[in-house]
């Protein structure tokens, strides 16, 4: 058998796997993206509900996770728009103007405030469990996978999707922190990328950001370039520059 | 256990008697006073637990005062019998009859054997409760004489012993002694026979030591003129509120449940009754639960009297409570976080965040979009939760403010207070913005013109875009302090894409180096 049809057939097992491990539980909804690459390479071909997802910053970013909290933001602008939101923070610095130009309604957040992460954890598996919201947004520094674990079960039985916003305060903790295994069903890592300034013009263009899915339970891997939300929620892929997508076979990391 | 025989015992000097014993046992012959030894010998598996006499004289005392719904009169008698003065009462149950009807259904449907009867007398009363024929009896006016003429002697509360004196002699039911020569009884058998006599009679007084009744906490305000509008029954209950916290805090106490009756000017009576999960004397925080409800009230033409209850109290030992729901306003942006906390710490006060359903109706006014009941009942659940444990300044949201200055753009509001003001989004605004803006070493060799690197958290950017500026200046009825408070924002990206907020801060001078900062991090 070539390396390449073990790999296949390996992926269709896990798939397998995947939901059989799922099978009982909830029926699984997605939120899709509306871009077809990636879309294809996600379990149901979109964003699974009812689970937990992680999102990081990369290169530096991870301390601020601006990028990361926008991608999310356009996510959360499109996930069940008539119901509130917890966004547990560590740092006060979500600012609501710059949310709303992401089509995310501050309106419907809740914001909860502690500084340490034991207490993020608590609220965050507090809100995982009322079914009135439609997701749960915790920055948190330090995920262990009995944690993560809990606030996956949590949202599996009401039906609430977490999202674990990953944020460090060092460079140590983001090299110790960032690989490290957890249970969430995708784990994400957005970058900023210079701007979009092909049309010319001076100053800083359309932002744009590396969004890689390196990690993906039932699902493959991949990278896009992708330009920022626009005022819906919406993102779009940058055609040129979108490498390396469901190309590579997936490894099941962490 | 109805069906086993079982008994109670009880130690007396170094015997152990049987103090009480159930039908079954009672049938096998065992009977109070026998020595336990004894009983054991009749039934060897008998079924004994210990006496609690104690237990029984409260539990006697509970059940006097729970007579009170007959009658404000009750007084426990003995080791199993309690008396009522029902004068005046028992057109309020329908009759005398009815009333004896209901107290009995009423006991044994709490699994209690009584016999009950009503008399002219106390006495009268006694002796046909224990030794009359039937269960309940009323006994007419006037036929007190007759009806316990046939019963035995020691229905006149006699003592064992003296009653078997009585009957050696051959007065064995009341009604003998009728004929007996006061003197002749008095001399023979002391002042007591004729006493019970007569007092069973009607003939000598026999006060009836009353209850305390159970304190009742309330406090009432009649109104000159009546009231009908909503801040007068608000202002009107928030007194009456104040009121009772302070009786209530004389006593140690916090109501569980309080209820407001307004009577009004026709008669009708409306309740509003609220509930607390924990008990509460805190004035203030009470007086936000019945703002809720007071709006549920009709006044009609009017209400004339209002009384406040507190039909639910519980023990509540603190020096001083303090409940804060959120501040009425905090005024910077992310204030300090735990400054709730620490105050509680500091204080030793407790901050309790209101739970349940008023919660909820604040909140279902307060959020967008049509959710229905339950969901904003969960809530509310959920953000009392946080708010208990992480602190009432630590459960928001983010409400807009008028003001260009970024910072007072925004604000933390409590979940509840409604929605006002609108987000700006003619500009573009960064998706984070620190708290304090951070100072940078820049350089920025052309006045005006946005720097061409920085140093941050010591690291160092290389501004490779810029867009800007945008002159931001704090409002002009700020006063004086804040003249300097202009700033020139750039939107600045470095080599890697990341995007950042930077300001100058005042007017280019050119003696004096410009203070640079930043301020926020676009996505």
């Amino acid at each position: 058998m070539t390396e390449t049809g073990k790999s296949r057939r390996l992926e269709a097992l896990r798939r397998r796997l995947w939901a059989l491990e799922r099978a009982g539980r909830q029926s699984r909804v997605v939120l899709p993206f509306g871009l077809g690459p990636v879309d294809e390479v996600l379990p149901g071909r979109g964003l699974t509900l009812a689970t937990l997802h992680e999102i990081a910053g990369a290169g530096g970013e991870e301390e601020d996770g601006a990028v990361a909290a926008a991608f999310l933001a356009g996510i959360l602008a499109r996930l069940k728009p008539g119901l509130s939101v917890l966004w547990c923070l560590g740092e006060s610095d979500l600012y609501a103007p710059g949310l709303a130009a992401l089509g995310l309604d501050p309106q419907r957040l809740i914001v909860a405030r502690s500084r340490r992460t034991q207490e993020v954890l608590w609220a965050m598996e507090e809100g995982l469990r009322n079914r009135a919201l439609a997701a749960v947004v915790g920055e948190i520094d330090t995920l262990s996978l009995p944690a993560s674990r809990r606030l996956l079960l949590a949202a599996e039985a009401s039906g609430v999707t977490g999202f674990a916003l990953r944020r460090w305060h060092s460079d140590r903790r983001a090299a110790a922190q960032r690989l490290a295994p957890n249970a969430a069903q995708t784990r994400w890592r957005v970058a900023p990328l210079p701007g979009d300034v092909s049309a010319g013009e001076p100053g800083v263009g359309r932002p744009r950001w590396q969004v890689e899915l390196w990690r993906c339970r039932g699902g493959v891997v991949g990278s896009w370039v992708m330009e920022a939300c626009d005022a819906t929620g919406h993102m779009s892929l940058v055609a040129a520059m979108a490498d390396r997508s469901a190309a590579q076979p997936a490894s099941r990391a962490g | 256990m109805p069906d086993r025989p079982f008994a109670l015992a009880l130690s007396v000097g170094n015997r152990r008697l049987v103090s009480a014993v159930n039908a079954a046992a009672e049938a096998l012959g065992i009977a109070p006073g026998l020595p336990l030894a004894d009983a054991r010998a009749l039934y060897p598996a008998l079924a004994v637990a210990e006496a609690d006499l104690a237990g029984d004289a409260a539990a006697l005392r509970r059940l006097a005062q729970w007579c009170n719904r007959y009658s404000p009169w009750t007084a426990p008698h003995g080791v199993d019998g309690v008396f009522l003065d029902v004068t005046g009462c028992a057109h309020l149950r329908g009759g005398e009859a009815s009333l004896v009807r209901d107290l009995v259904e009423r006991l044994l449907r709490q699994g209690m054997a009584c016999r009950a009867a009503l008399a002219e007398t106390a006495g009268a009363a006694w002796a046909v409760a224990r030794c009359g024929g039937s269960d309940s009896t009323v006994v007419p006016p006037g036929a007190a004489r007759q009806v316990i003429a046939p019963l035995p002697v020691v229905a006149l509360r006699l003592d064992p012993a003296l009653a078997g004196e009585l009957e050696r002699l051959g007065l064995r039911c009341i009604g003998d002694l009728y004929a007996l020569p006061r003197a002749t009884l008095a001399a023979r058998f002391g002042d007591k026979v004729a006493e019970r006599l007569d007092q069973a009679l009607g003939a000598a007084a026999e006060p009836l030591l009353p209850l305390p009744p159970a304190p009742m906490r309330w406090t009432r305000r009649r109104f000159a003129e009546p009231i009908g509008t909503p801040e007068a029954l608000m202002a009107a209950a928030h007194g009456l509120i104040q009121r009772l916290c302070r009786s209530l805090g004389d006593e140690m106490l916090g109501a569980r449940k309080l209820v407001l009756s307004s009577h009004r000017v026709d008669g009708e009576v409306a309740e509003v009754t609220v509930g607390t999960a924990r008990p509460s004397r805190d004035s203030h925080h009470l007086c936000r639960l019945f703002a809720e409800r007071l709006g549920a009230i009709d006044p009609g033409l009017g209400v004339e009297d209002m009384l406040l209850a507190a039909p639910m109290v519980e023990r509540l030992v603190a020096a001083q409570l303090r409940i804060a729901l959120f501040p009425p306003e905090e005024n910077d942006t992310f204030g300090k976080p735990e400054s709730a906390r620490e105050a509680a710490q500091a204080g030793g006060n407790i901050v309790i965040f209101p739970a349940g359903r008023s919660a909820a109706r604040r909140l279902a006014r307060a959020l967008p979009a049509d959710r229905d009941g339950v969901d904003a009942v969960e809530l509310a659940t959920l953000v009392d939760r946080l708010a208990n444990r992480l602190g009432p300044h630590s459960v928001g949201r983010l409400a807009p403010r008028e003001s260009h200055v970024p910072e007072r753009a925004q604000r933390f509001a409590p979940l509840f207070a409604p929605a006002e003001g609108m987000w700006r989004s003619d500009r573009p605004r960064p998706i984070r913005l620190l708290p304090r803006p951070e100072p940078i070493e820049a350089m920025a060799p052309v006045p005006d013109d946005p720097p061409i690197s920085f140093r941050w958290r010591r690291l160092q950017h290389r501004v490779c875009r810029a867009d800007g500026p945008e002159r931001i200046c704090s409002e002009w009825w700020r006063g004086n302090e804040e003249e300097e408070a202009l700033r020139d924002y750039y939107r600045v990206e470095d080599e890697a894409g990341r995007r950042f907020w930077l300001y100058r801060d005042g007017l280019y001078r050119p003696q004096a180096a410009p203070r640079w900062f930043l301020h926020g991090l676009f996505a």
